[in-house]
């Protein structure tokens, strides 16, 4: 990747980011289908190289990270299924795009973790962020701390649960899928949702346009009962159930001139 | 995009000039363009002033070294006509100064005296606070100005990626909330009814240093105050008050205060121990000062908090 030198000689990478080692380090300690490494002295990309080798090319189906210190984009784009704990805290763009893995994450995460994750688990110890599990497709995110606002934001399938609030817009332009919020919610609860189901435990101080009470049915007590049977989240407390009122729901409909010319 | 730093101790003076530089330096991504300080030691009888006599974007001519020479000559004599007496005048680079005065009187008539010498700014002047800001990363200006002993108990800082207004220093962070003593800002978004509010104060008497929405935040919070308002109550104010998206923190010489707008649009993390409260746009940045594992999380859409040494 080419190198930007400015006026004052700092050498940028295109994210910003000074990291001109590219090479995979291989410090992992190995033993058979597991791996452990140190993240300490290792930067964002060398981190992500390691694991990337581990998984794809030694057959580790088991990697510990240590020390992962808050950095950001690691554990990106793993589309296979394996078992992956980080012993620490992540910062931004934590796990997007995965496909299959089983995460663990011993802290918390930043902004914008499990971005379009297309399957897999991913269970968030401490809090998580703003816009966790944006446009995420499928799989389980579970954050047993609290979430920041827009969570679950252009949301397509799979699950958010948390055990903690959440902030303001969660569920944004929600499109299918289900969020699970055991605490309180922010305003503007499932602003211009278009389809999936948001739970909540505690209050909600506002709805947003178009989000509106949902009825309650057997699937949804079963479905609830499993997620913390699975995640061994204690037992369920009572929630409200949220849906897309379908006001603002046009998709099926055409526009006015649009008729004219099919008619 | 910027980064917002802040620090407050609550066990006396630590070396905030390194802790500070250390959070600033792990957010250089969010703003290389440049980056500032405002620290705070523990008050003294005297008054520091931090003032330039050039901005960066000063045309660097034959004349410029003479100007300087002379800009700083006339800040001196304009000092002395005030009743102001001189106990250090200590040159950081060849455009920006730390002088510490024996002075009793208005801090305004400083300012505006200093700040009418053509190309002087006075980035700031109290008992306590002290703002250095220049061009470049957290580490060139800790080396400029030789911040990494700086001793105090609370501070904030910044690093700026310019969007509405020129690289210079006049546009960096953190803010003077001119004319009011030891009170600065510093600020992650975009104000949308800025001319607004500029207009306003404006028309109160207060002036304006540079174009950046930013310096607008500073003095809106000092006039509160100094109309009776608590930090707090001023800073809650100010969500009502201030449109756009945005979290800032404020200073003053016994706090350190947080707000942050109701989307909730931009990013920060908070840490609490026994003797101090950290909170910056990354937690990395935190984790560049606490070498182990830490709980930390992020304020939601419209809280305010303030703490106080």
């Amino acid at each position: 990747m080419d190198a930007i030198t400015g006026e004052n000689q700092i050498v940028y990478d295109a994210r910003g980011l000074v990291e001109p080692d590219c090479a995979v380090p291989k410090v992992s300690k190995i033993d058979g289908e597991k791996a452990t490494f140190d993240a300490l002295d290792l930067t964002t990309r060398q981190i992500n190289l390691e694991l990337r080798w581990l998984i794809n090319e030694e057959g580790i189906t088991d990697v510990t990270v240590q020390n992962p210190g808050a950095k950001h984009s690691l554990g990106v784009g793993l589309l296979t299924r394996c078992k992956i704990t980080f012993e620490g805290s992540l910062g931004y763009f934590a796990c997007g795009i995965i496909d299959g893995p089983e995460v663990h994450i011993k802290g918390r995460v930043g902004w914008s973790a499990c971005e379009n994750m297309m399957s897999g688990t991913v269970v968030v110890e401490g809090n998580a962020g703003s816009l966790t599990g944006a446009a995420m497709r499928g799989g389980d995110l579970i954050v047993k701390g609290r979430l920041g606002a827009r969570s679950g934001i252009d949301q397509k399938g799979g699950l958010i649960l948390t055990m903690g609030s959440v902030g303001a817009n969660t569920g944004f332009m929600m499109q299918r899928g289900r969020q699970v919020i055991v605490g309180d919610a922010g305003h503007g609860l499932g602003d211009s949702m278009y389809d999936g189901i948001i739970y909540v435990g505690g209050t909600v101080r506002s709805l947003g346009i178009d989000c509106v009470p949902g009825e309650w049915t057997d699937a949804d007590t079963e479905f609830i009962d499993r997620k913390f049977r699975i995640y061994d989240l204690g037992t369920p407390p009572t929630f409200q159930k949220f849906v897309c009122g379908k006001k603002l729901y046009n998709y099926d409909n055409l526009e006015a001139s649009e008729r004219k010319l099919v008619l | 995009m910027c980064g917002i730093a802040g620090i407050i101790y609550k066990d006396g003076e630590h070396n905030i000039g390194q802790d500070m530089t250390r959070m600033l330096q792990s957010m250089k991504h969010r703003g290389p363009d440049s980056t500032g300080y405002a620290l705070y030691a523990t008050p003294t009888e005297h008054v520091v002033m931090r003032y330039t006599v050039a901005n960066t974007t000063t045309p660097r001519d034959y004349e410029f070294q003479s100007r300087l020479k002379r800009n700083r000559a006339e800040v001196e004599r304009r000092l002395a006509r005030l009743d102001a007496t001189i106990i250090s005048n200590e040159q950081e680079t060849d455009y920006a100064f730390r002088v510490t005065l024996d002075y009793a009187g208005d801090l305004k008539q400083i300012a505006d005296q200093i700040e009418d010498v053509p190309d002087c700014e006075v980035l700031s002047l109290g008992h306590s606070l002290e703002i250095i800001k220049d061009l470049g990363d957290a580490e060139t200006v800790c080396e400029q100005y030789h911040l990494d002993t700086f001793s105090g108990t609370h501070a904030i800082g910044h690093v700026r990626m310019a969007t509405e207004s020129d690289v210079d220093i006049s546009g960096a962070h953190p803010y003077w909330a001119y004319p009011f003593s030891d009170i600065a800002v510093v600020h992650n978004g975009q104000l949308t009814n800025y001319f607004q509010w500029r207009r306003r104060l404006e028309r109160s008497g207060h002036r304006f240093n540079s174009e950046c929405d930013s310096e607008i935040i500073a003095v809106f919070l000092a006039e509160k105050m100094s109309e009776g308002l608590s930090l707090e109550e001023a800073m809650r104010l100010s969500l009502n008050e201030l449109d756009g998206v945005f979290t800032y923190l404020c200073v003053t010489a016994d706090a350190l205060g947080m707000a942050k707008d109701e989307m909730a649009a931009k990013p920060l993390v908070l840490f609490e121990s026994e003797n101090m409260i950290v909170m910056a746009s990354e937690e990395m940045a935190i984790r560049a000062i606490i070498d182990h594992e830490i709980d930390t999380y992020d304020p939601y859409e419209g809280e305010v908090m303030v703490w106080t040494r």
